[in-house]
């Protein structure tokens, strides 16, 4: 399959993204970061837009900074600068873990934390990583910035709370305490394969957090902020959260899964919580 | 004797253009004029076409069944008694039968725009009932996929031993139903195929990646009503076929009527998704087994039903009755079984044709048959292996002809199985279990071994009566005027390394150097008539005519070469590239510049044949030479999400004398890999309404570097009794086994769970699911 006829544009900067974004009457256009998932839909026809604005060469979106209590990561850095440290780690190691286990290498070479999290896939990492870790989304619009937190951000399978004139900025990761605490666990067919079920959890006592998240549904990640309970208050995080512990969890959960598939996903975020409770 | 002859590990001659880019595929060809190929495809599995609708912009470059007048569809027979043929157009005429299939042909400067007109058009489809499955396809009154068949059976075959005395007093019974996912074959080089009409020699000219450009003719020339030599195939470079590309395809016939019609070169490049949605289908295979047995595991008969889904056309010309009726006639395997009475049934359903795939049918067989046996060892307590030595064929027994007529010519079986015991360590296995993991994964061994009937020739294929038996095979050498050699082969290579082990060939008659030595390969322009590489026959077959004509090339240097020594021709020798005498020597190509060059100084005796020859050959007994092997695998199975993990993987194989055993080990570690896709990954399941499921690689899982582990290998060597220098088949046999051995493993893992699993992909879901029914079993 071969993609169907559509203009291309490579603004300069951001400003000029937003003209083009809002400005097509009914053209339909779509940003173009990393290409790694609108390159196959393009190509298969599931995706015809009658423009591509191609965002990777304006400066803002690959910006670093460090303001203070958070990293802000230009929607354009890639998976395989986090992965090689290329940008500063706030996270105790996972922001460069989960960059490192995104896909092949190839697709991290050229896949964006900013498309990732725009395109919404539930089975990507990013969604629910950047869930866990308590990242807000800093969007861009014709009328200026918005700042939504991931968990927020993404209401459904490719569904978003952006419209079609905004653009994603930024993802603002805060900073972790010294002694926080994250597990991560992905099920998949094989390495490189979209998950097929993610657990993920963050213990930051000394910030109060005790988050949860139930990702690779078949809806939004499923965020659970008010974890301490089941995760055993302040004792040793998730020495008591068992399998039927986590089942009950994703069971509760809007995740449009089949019984099996609840199993599956009970059991990640189980082995997510070993982790931490190691 | 050569360092570079049969037995020699040399690397691959074709190697040095493929690992650097350079290879000429159909997709690389460029030529003036060329314009590209895209199809519309039927987006439903059963329809009525009421009418197709074409904008009169575009009509010009879209072409459709009513343009094609006087192309034949393909109708391959079968002399199987009951067979039924069915009309499988290029292009469909009144009916689509499977998703996927071909409606249009749509003609563009590039295949985005051939595209682009292929959305164009509309089709009004009156939809039929879907048959998606071999039940609902065999209930009474179920739709017709075929109307005038009457039933939806393309063939049934059968055997009847009488079992009733042996059921009766059989002191073990097992009883197992078995299925193989329906997969695809995904080559790298997916199909392809490029046409033009040659003014000049007044022929149609098609490259196509295939593995049988002779058969491709043959093909093209009866369904275009064409003469045979208005038709050229060339096969370049391909990039894989595993029996896809041994068939006409309806693309290849498609686009070689276009090229006929318009009068300018065009090309079809099959994307992944048209292959994985609409092509290259094989492996569906359902079984019943009941096996008796006595206490110790031999078995004394065996009851069988097989049920292939083979879609909704037979292909040409291997027809949809190969499958089920090498399933049957397979059955045997490697033991000596006694009693054996099956049904075979070809069932049509409204999914892609099947084709043969590496290994034709005998992956679901030794599937069917392996685990079968360690059912019987896991009912009577006894190690699997030692089951497998009360019922293995012993090497005194050859050559032995087992009841289903199978002529198995030599080997040791249990010496196959000693070793692949013992190099996968059995014992420090079972240590391993009896202590468990520390990450409560349960881990198991299994075994899975096979015979594979190689190069089977007149005498098997006749037998199905379809239109292309393969017969004699034919090479052409020619010594060049330098000294080197050309070789001409109907067969093609698809990636076996065919340009290296046929010089090695030609290599260990004449001891010309392979870096001297051409094959010419893949063109009907140039090269004897051969019904192509399948059937793992290239090496056997091309192998020997190349070593049969060179000795007669030999015979006629000597002669020459006796002359210029001043001696008798019964006292020279050929060898290392020379002729070599009681008093001297003198080099091939000394001999070759006086033949074609200073013929002044030839011997009166001189044959005037010259230095070409075109010889042909057949082993003295054609029903195949039996390689034979034994894979085993220890795998780790986590229960809590049913993933399967390989962490050993032993293959023990014989495939008679190897010409080249780097070539081999490259075939096996390949159709190894294949295997463990057939076990625990690829699947092209299908909804009730006949549609793909799984049309890209996020769906259709592949094995990768991460999933094939460290395949350890063992060489056994018997010679063949039958064929020149002994060789045997090697290219499809690797891909036989690993399921077998992969479920036996598993199941070993999950014996002391209750859990059997008995289908491929063993999934995580199929293993859950066996997880689940033995927990519910032992409430």
């Amino acid at each position: 399959m071969k993609a169907a006829k559509f203009d291309y544009e490579r603004p300069a900067d951001l400003d000029g993204a937003l003209r083009l974004l809002g400005g097509g009457g009914d053209v339909y256009a779509k940003v173009l970061a990393g290409g790694q998932s609108l390159g196959p839909m393009l190509n298969l026809r599931l995706a015809q837009p009658g423009l591509l604005v191609d965002v990777t060469r304006i400066p803002e979106l690959t910006r670093v900074e460090d303001d203070g209590e958070a990293l802000v990561l230009g929607a354009c850095v890639t998976h395989a600068m986090i992965e090689d440290g290329k940008v500063p780690d706030v996270t105790g190691g996972a922001l460069p873990s989960v960059a490192g286990a995104i896909a092949y290498r190839g697709v991290r070479n050229r896949g964006t934390i900013g498309g990732s999290v725009a395109h919404a896939d539930p089975a990507a990492d990013w969604p629910t990583a950047l869930s866990a870790l308590g990242a807000e989304a800093v969007v861009r619009g014709p009328s200026g910035s918005r700042t939504v937190p991931v968990s927020e951000f993404i209401v459904g399978v490719f569904e978003t709370v952006m419209g079609e004139d905004e653009i994603l900025e930024a993802i603002r990761i805060p900073k972790l305490s010294a002694d926080a605490r994250w597990g991560y666990y992905k099920v998949c067919r094989k390495p490189g394969e979209f998950a097929d079920a993610i657990g993920a959890v963050l213990v930051d006592a000394e910030h109060s957090v005790h988050r949860l998240v139930i990702g690779a549904t078949n809806a939004a990640p499923v965020t659970i902020a008010d974890a301490a309970e089941v995760l055993g208050g302040n004792g040793v995080p998730g020495a008591s959260f068992d399998l039927d512990a986590a089942r009950r969890l994703v069971d509760g959960a809007d995740t449009n899964l089949d019984d099996m598939e609840r199993h599956i996903h009970a059991v990640a975020l189980k082995r997510a919580v070993e982790q931490v409770a190691k | 004797m050569s360092t570079k002859g049969i037995g020699a590990r040399l690397t691959r001659k074709e190697d040095g253009r493929y690992m650097r880019g350079r290879g000429n595929f159909v997709g690389d060809m460029a030529m003036s004029g060329l314009k590209e190929v895209a199809f519309l495809r039927s987006p439903v599995a059963h329809a009525k076409i009421e009418g197709i609708e074409i904008p009169d912009a575009i009509r010009a470059r879209v072409f459709h069944n009513a343009d094609m007048k006087g192309v034949r569809p393909m109708r391959p027979a079968a002399s199987l008694p009951g067979f039924k043929q069915s009309d499988f157009p290029a292009l469909a005429a009144d009916k689509v039968r499977y998703v996927g299939e071909m409606i249009a042909a749509c003609v563009a400067d590039t295949r985005a725009e051939a595209e682009d007109l292929v959305e164009q058009i509309i089709v009004d489809f009156d939809e039929l009932p879907v048959l998606a499955n071999i039940v609902d396809a065999q209930k009474p009154g179920a739709t017709l996929i075929h109307e005038e068949w009457g039933d939806n059976v393309f063939v049934v075959t059968s055997r009847d031993d009488d079992i009733d005395a042996v059921a009766k007093t059989a002191p073990v019974k097992v009883t197992r139903t078995y299925d193989m996912a329906r997969q695809t074959m995904n080559p790298m080089e997916g199909a392809g195929c490029l046409a033009y009409w040659d003014e000049r020699m007044g022929q149609l000219v098609l490259y196509s990646s295939t593995q049988a450009p002779h058969l491709i003719r043959t093909g093209l020339a009866e369904h275009l009503e064409l003469e045979q030599r208005q038709v050229r195939v060339i096969a370049p470079d391909v990039g894989g076929g595993f029996g896809y590309k041994c068939i006409m395809q309806p693309e290849e016939l498609a686009v070689a009527w276009l090229a006929i019609k318009l009068g300018h070169p065009v090309r079809w490049v099959q994307d992944r998704r048209e292959h994985l949605v609409a092509c290259a289908n094989s492996r569906q295979h359902h079984y019943q087994v009941t096996a008796y047995a006595d206490e110790k595991g031999r078995i004394l008969a065996t009851d069988v039903e097989v049920t292939v889904d083979v879609g909704a056309y037979s292909v040409w010309p291997f027809t949809a009755v190969l499958e089920a009726s090498m399933a049957g006639g397979n059955l045997a395997g490697p033991y000596g079984l006694e009693v054996c009475r099956y049904k075979t049934f070809s069932v049509a359903t409204n999914k892609p044709p099947f084709i043969p795939y590496r290994g034709v049918a005998r992956a679901g067989v030794c599937f069917a048959t392996e685990l079968t046996v360690d059912a019987i060892a896991r009912e009577i307590g006894r190690e699997p292996h030692e089951v497998r030595f009360e019922n293995l064929v012993t090497p005194d027994m050859m050559p032995y002809t087992n009841i289903l007529n199978k002529h198995l010519d030599s080997g040791d079986y249990p010496e196959c199985l000693r070793r692949a015991v013992d190099g996968i360590g059995l014992e420090a296995v079972r240590e391993r279990q009896a202590k468990g993991e520390e990450d409560g994964r349960m881990v198991g061994v299994g075994i899975g071994m096979f015979t594979e009937q190689t190069a089977h020739g007149t005498s098997v294929f006749s037998g199905f009566g379809i239109p292309l038996i393969p017969g004699f095979e034919q090479a052409k050498c020619r010594v060049t005027p330098d000294g080197g050699l050309e070789i001409y082969i109907g067969v093609h290579s698809h990636g076996q390394g065919m340009e290296t082990t046929m010089a090695q060939v030609a290599n260990e008659i004449l001891g010309i150097d392979p870096d001297l030595i051409t094959v010419v390969h893949g063109d009907t322009g140039s090269s004897p008539y051969s019904t192509g590489s399948y059937a793992s026959r290239a090496a056997v077959m091309a192998g020997g005519a190349i070593s049969r004509t060179c000795k007669v090339l030999a015979e006629r240097l000597g002669i020459i070469g006796a002359h210029l020594l001043q001696c008798g021709h019964h006292e020279v020798e050929v060898r290392d590239g020379k002729v070599v005498g009681p008093r001297g020597e003198v080099s091939i190509a000394d001999v070759a510049k006086i033949w074609y060059l200073n013929p002044d100084q030839l011997p009166d005796d001189a044959d005037p044949g010259g230095l070409e020859a075109t010889g042909g050959y057949k082993p003295k007994v054609d029903t195949g030479s039996f390689t034979y092997s034994a894979h085993a695998a220890v795998v780790a199975v986590d229960v809590e999400i049913g993933a399967v993990e390989l962490l050993d993987y032993v293959v023990v194989e014989d495939c008679g004398t190897m010409i080249n055993p780097l070539v081999v080990e490259g075939q096996t570690f390949g159709g190894t890999a294949q295997g463990i896709g057939t076990g625990l990954y690829e699947e092209s399941p299908y909804d009730d309404n006949g549609q793909p499921l799984a049309s890209t690689f996020m769906d259709y899982i592949m094995p990768g570097a991460t999933e094939v582990p460290d395949i350890r290998m063992v060489h056994m060597e018997t010679p063949s009794p039958y064929t020149d220098h002994g060789i045997k088949g090697a290219g499809e046999t690797a891909a036989i086994a690993p399921a077998a051995a992969i479920a036996n493993a598993v199941n070993d893992a999950l014996r002391g769970l209750g859990a059997e699993i008995n289908e491929t992909p063993m999934s995580p879901r199929r293993v859950l699911a066996a997880l689940a029914g033995a927990r519910k079993a032992a409430e």
